[in-house]
């Protein structure tokens, strides 16, 4: 699905997109073009210095008797003074310049990672894992590696330029202009080039995304690999994408880096054509036309002509050597910004969650402090607010969905849960089960019909406040790098240490916890490697348990624990059960008996529904299933 | 180290001796052309002579096109050798791990391996690159220029014997400073990363749960280290361009102070000494000098950071693995049964506590066994022995009558077909995935085995049935759809063993019962080992074995465990309560 996205390629757009990126530190920027300016005036001065030096301090002490250096001496002095200042602006750029781009770099991960948060589900289901974490670090670094150097360079070559072309312009006009003919024919070649290497290194950013992400999977499932002695068949899979790179990256810079010879070679070239031309003006004693009037060509002018035209096309160079920089940083831009524009997760809900006091009359005011009653805030149209009672009483009506648009997942599925009611679903494993949760928390959004939370349509509940009124134990239990502490508190970040230690008890997952090395304080890492499946289970139930919400969805884990541990799972989900609305999604028929209500699902319906006694007289597809289990015995 | 690493460079030795010879000859004409422009101007232009003006363009003509040459070739060549050479490291890297043991993979860690592959591979390649083509024209460069500058005038070109030590020990200690902070910002590169990962892993519990800020918290906060650690690293740096025109400057200002000495002394003559030509080309001389002594620190800056990605690739191309297949091993594998004797194992050392001690059992060609034990009882080491996942530390694991030792490894895992307890699915279609256990199954076969793991159906639901493309790691199937597609991808291979090691935990029990069903009918030569926590799973098994913390506590049949064992008696009983309610 990934593969179907069309990348932009590389345009101006992306250029001018990321420039504004700089443009917070507009001021600083400015100072940067000062001192940039100020190392040209320096640098420009001491090439300058040479003339003088020549003709003023050294050609009038040739031949005489006694030479009085104090002149040079003075000179030399006052040209150290200019200099040092030079070598100081140089400095200062270079540290604001430094901190400009970091600060830049840093603002760009955050706006990614920020984005990344508020991407739907549905991308994350779409695209690959590897192919995200790209983005941070090859696509990033690309950029950082451009940022520090290619805007002094480009402004103190810019600057350059213009004084060179003002100082050409003084000496004659005729050979100015054949300069920038020249200088035209420079910039051909160069669009030439990149026209020719951009996709290259599109392909060279996209090509490495597809072998590390290869990469990553085999080495990931490297012992099923060994068990199917597939070995052979990785090596031919990965050779293929490896060569696709090697061919990329090599073009791609190959031509790039052919830049900079090619650019000094036409600068020689021009120097040439301008050596010839001049000489045979100044010989045919062609009028010279120049800023301070016309007059003859002299032998003089042409060769400073000539060292100014060295200076002329050497920013142009500089330039030209950044462009691989430039270049590839542009990919890898390309990439991040085809993310940052990815559609957001759609919230357009105004209802939020509050916490609340009863007042002596019964009704609801809002309150800060936690008190255990929370409240739907409905704000109208005309500004005036009521308050509803949160109760966990939860609706679906008539619901379908589709992942894709033609390829219906659910039909017409309609239940009611009261608050306190335990909900069940079984069904064989595709029927529907987990679709349905993902629904509920607006993972993904219903086609058609609706569900409402304590009669309020699911879609104008602002997310943020629907997801924290539901509670979810997943089938996957993911943990995070932090201490076990922290870890329960992640469903809730309010939740002190003594909320978590008793949500893990409830959880029964506080005797294991204290048998760990540091207790609650054991750091996590590795998504929780050293721990078991069921010792994950337990952690992840203890954080639904302290987040505390009035309604839980339970996607019972899959993955396999021994029956001791099953046991403490089974206990801890009882004991979070109670006297909440419920939704569990059932593996094991023995762990719903108790429901209030089972729906038997197949292929996206319902088709029973009722209570497990009424469910067993109907002698369907529940009895089928529930005496097929005891047929194993 | 670098030996190892230098031999992935293969059939790109010869780009690489092209692009550092002709980075050496546009690094000569770099110093020549100066020269010969000087020429045009004093004996062409400044003498007003045409014909000299024609002789010396055209010669600089000629070194120019030449000089573009061998900077194209330099910069083709260059980056074929790069990008070749990066390439075949990679693949050596990747050959080398596909021999791996289970024991070097756990060495390693998955981690470890896939950063070693990607971001490391990067550097190295981009020093590579830096080295070939800057490495040798750097020094050269500078050296014509030295000599040059010599050969002009010896007394004042001593200010490159004084100033060219005080540059070297500035940038010296310029890299002695910011190096460390550079192995700290890679550090928390990893960090960084390990964020993310997490963030983008666990994305369904971040929303679940609200925890988009606090995501964002954490990820800012390495974030923000990153930045300052990196504005240290470039402060110091940056002192690099000032230093090194402080010391341009300081050499252009001696050159003068003396050069002038020098001029007026010889009366600007030439043949009595230092001339005012001669002088400008002292300066330009000068720039190279210093300009090359900057390159050389910035490609030891490269070599510096490309060191540790270098010596982590080595190590993992110079790991043995610690199962090899024996020479001339057994091809054949007489039949489906299964021996252990006195068999112990650990996973690392002699000095590990054992993992599995003195297991004799015996599994008879076509039987289906059950393995039943809480957490940690070693129910997949044992299992693990069988395709020879790992090496037995004493007695003896034998398949078919022959000990796995002796069998040519891959006809051994040809005919044990093993489910494990961490399935992975790859990034292709489910055709794909199912043909890893034969690459010749016709469309016949694999749905036949489908049906069996009870796939088929869930599969012709599918958008594209058996075309469906699966994401990498199997994302975008549920738990008990990938296991039944990884038992249907081993059924393919048609094996004389099959372990499903917990491979239906995630099936429902009717499904479950039926999978169990039809590998009793339709495989029934195959010896069967099945590991499951569901009594229920187990019940119909020729032989159940009992374990308890590396040791077979009981083996017999359902009936004679549950007359007979205490734990089997518990396990049954616990999984039965919820139904005997009824």
């Amino acid at each position: 699905m990934s593969q179907a996205k069309k990348s932009s390629a590389i345009s101006g757009a992306t250029l001018k997109r990321l420039f504004n990126y700089f443009g917070v530190y507009r001021p600083l920027l400015i100072i940067v073009v000062l001192f940039v300016m100020l190392s040209a005036v320096a640098s420009a001065a001491s090439s300058l210095f040479l003339r003088s030096l020549i003709d003023d301090n050294i050609m009038p002490l040739v031949g005489v008797a006694n030479p009085d250096f104090s002149g040079l001496a003075e000179a030399i002095l006052r040209m150290c003074m200019i200099l040092a200042g030079g070598a100081c602006s140089t400095l200062i750029y270079g540290w604001i310049m430094a901190y400009v781009a970091q600060r830049t770099m840093e603002l760009l991960r955050d706006e990614m990672f920020e984005k990344m948060q508020r991407l739907p589900i549905r991308y994350f289901d779409t695209n690959e894992y590897g192919d995200i974490m790209s983005l941070y670090t090859n696509d990033v670094d690309t950029l950082r590696q451009m940022m520090a150097q290619t805007f002094t360079a480009a402004v103190s070559s810019v600057f350059t330029l213009v004084t060179v072309f003002v100082s050409m312009l003084t000496v004659s006009v005729w050979l100015t202009v054949l300069m920038v003919l020249g200088i035209f024919c420079v910039i051909a070649i160069t669009r030439a080039i990149l026209k020719i290497s951009g996709p290259y290194f599109v392909q060279q950013q996209q090509t490495l995304a597809a072998l590390d992400g290869y990469v990553e999977e085999m080495i990931n499932g490297l012992k099923v690999v060994k068990v199917f002695c597939h070995e052979q068949e990785a090596k031919a899979t990965m050779n293929a994408r490896n060569a696709a790179w090697v061919e990329a990256a090599r073009l791609a810079n190959g031509h790039s880096m052919a830049m900079m010879p090619i650019v000094n070679g036409m600068g020689y070239l021009q120097y040439i054509v301008v050596a010839v031309v001049g000489a045979y003006m100044a010989i045919a004693g062609v009028t010279n036309l120049s800023l301070s009037g016309t007059g003859t060509m002299t032998v003089g002018m042409i060769a400073s002509f000539l060292t100014l035209s060295r200076n002329f096309t050497m920013p142009i160079t500089q330039i030209s050597s950044q462009m691989n920089a430039i270049v590839t940083a542009m990919a890898g831009a390309v990439r991040i910004f085809d993310m940052l524009d990815e559609p957001e997760e759609e919230d357009d809900g105004d209802v939020v969650l509050v916490n609340a006091r009863e007042n002596a009359d019964g009704s609801l005011a809002e309150c800060t402090e936690r008190t255990g009653i929370w409240a739907w805030k409905h704000t109208d149209a005309d500004g005036s607010v009521h308050y509803q009672r949160q109760r966990g009483d939860v609706v679906m009506e008539h619901v379908d969905f589709s992942y894709q648009p033609d390829k219906p997942v659910l039909h017409d599925i309609s239940l009611y849960a009261k608050p306190g009611q335990k909900v069940a679903f079984v069904g064989a494993t595709g029927a529907g089960k987990t679709t349905i949760t993902n629904l509920l928390n607006r993972f993904y959004d219903i086609d058609d019909g609706a569900i409402r939370y304590d009669g309020i349509n699911i879609g104008r509940i602002r997310k943020d406040d629907l997801r924290r009124s539901l509670g979810i134990v997943l089938q996957d239990v993911n943990l995070f790098t932090a201490s076990v502490m922290d870890n329960i508190r992640y469903g809730n970040p309010e939740a002190t240490d003594d909320d978590c230690i008793r949500a893990a008890r409830l959880a029964n997952a506080d005797g294991f916890i204290r048998m760990l090395p540091e207790g609650y304080d054991t750091i996590l890492s590795g998504d929780g490697a050293g721990l078991s499946q069921g010792q994950r289970q337990l952690l992840s139930i203890a954080r639904a348990a302290v987040s505390n919400p009035p309604v839980m969805i339970l996607d019972e884990a899959t993955s396999s624990i021994d029956t001791r541990t099953e046991a403490l799972v089974q206990d801890g989900m009882d004991k979070l059960m109670a006297g909440r609305t419920v939704f569990v999604i059932a593996h094991r028929l023995s762990t719903i008996q108790n429901a209030d209500v089972v729906m038997v699902l197949d292929h996206g319906r319902i088709i029973e529904r009722g209570n497990h006694d009424e469910l067993m007289a109907q002698r369907g597809t529940y009895y089928q299933l529930y005496t097929g289990a005891f047929e194993l015995e | 180290m670098l030996k190892t690493i230098l031999a992935s460079v293969r059939e790109y030795k010869r780009p690489t001796f092209v692009t550092i010879f002709f980075a050496g000859i546009e690094a000569l004409f770099e110093i020549v052309i100066p020269f010969w422009m000087s020429y045009l101007i004093d004996r062409g232009i400044q003498a007003g002579n045409l014909a000299e003006v024609w002789r010396y363009g055209l010669l600089l003509l000629l070194f120019a096109g030449l000089q573009m040459f061998s900077g194209v070739m330099a910069a083709y060549k260059g980056s074929e050798a790069s990008a070749g050479f990066s390439g075949n490291l990679r693949h050596d890297m990747f050959a080398r791990v596909q021999d791996y043991s289970f024991a070097n993979i756990d060495k390693f860690s998955t981690a470890s391996i896939v950063t070693r592959l990607t971001t490391d591979i990067t550097y190295i390649r981009n020093a590579y690159n830096m080295l070939i083509r800057m490495a040798v024209r750097s020094p050269l460069m500078m050296i014509f220029a030295i000599i040059a500058a010599f050969s002009i005038n010896r007394e004042v070109s001593m200010v490159f014997v004084v100033v060219m030590p005080v540059l070297a020990v500035a940038l010296g200690l310029i890299i002695y400073f910011s190096f460390p902070i550079f192995n700290d910002i890679f550090a928390n590169y990893d960090h960084l990363n390990n964020v993310v990962q997490e963030d983008i892993r666990g994305i369904r519990v971040v929303k679940s749960f609200n925890r988009q800020a606090h995501e964002i918290g954490k990820f800012n906060a390495v974030s923000a280290i990153i930045r300052r650690l990196y504005f240290k690293a470039e402060a110091i740096i940056s002192l690099n361009g000032p230093i090194m025109q402080l010391c341009m400057y300081a050499c252009m200002m001696l050159i003068s102070w003396f050069g002038a000495h020098a001029i007026v002394a010889s009366g600007n003559n030439a043949a009595q000494g230092l001339t005012t030509g001669e002088l400008t080309a002292l300066f330009t001389y000068a720039m190279q000098i210093l300009m090359g002594m900057m390159m050389i620190s910035f490609v030891f800056v490269m070599i510096l950071i490309a060191l540790s990605p270098c010596r982590r690739v080595a190590e993992i191309l110079t790991e043995e693995s610690t199962i090899t297949s024996p020479e001339g091993g057994v091809r054949t594998v007489r039949d489906g049964e299964v021996c252990f004797e006195h068999v112990y194992f650990n996973y690392r050392d002699a000095q590990d506590q054992d993992v599995l001690s003195d297991i004799n059992l015996t599994f008879p060609s076509g039987s289906t066994i059950g393995i039943l034990g809480a957490t940690g009882a070693s129910k997949s080491s044992l299992v693990q022995l069988i395709p020879r996942l790992y090496d037995v530390a004493s007695g003896r694991v034998t398949v078919g009558g022959v000990d796995v030792r002796d069998y040519d490894i891959e006809a051994l895992r040809e005919e044990v077909a093993m489910v494990l307890q961490k399935n992975e699915l790859f990034g292709g279609s489910i055709r794909d995935n199912l043909r890893w256990g034969n690459p010749d199954a016709s469309d016949a076969d694999i749905a036949h085995v489908c049906e069996l793991a009870c796939a088929d159906e869930f599969i012709a639901q599918m958008p594209d049935g058996y075309d469906t493309h699966i994401e990498q790691g199997g994302s975008n199937v549920s738990g008990g759809q990938k296991q039944r597609l990884c038992i249907a991808r081993a059924l393919l291979k048609r094996p004389k063993i099959l372990i499903l090691d917990d491979s239906t935990s995630a099936v429902d029990t009717r499904t479950d019962a039926k999978i169990q069903a039809g590998l009793r009918e339709y495989i029934p030569e195959t010896t069967k080992i099945i590991i499951a926590q569901r009594v229920s799973s187990l019940a119909h098994a020729d032989q159940i074995v009992v374990m308890d913390e590396g040791r077979v506590v009981a083996t017999g049949d359902h009936e004679t465990l549950l007359a007979h064992c205490d734990i089997y008696r518990d396990v049954y009983e616990s999984q039965q309560k919820g139904g005997m309610e009824e």
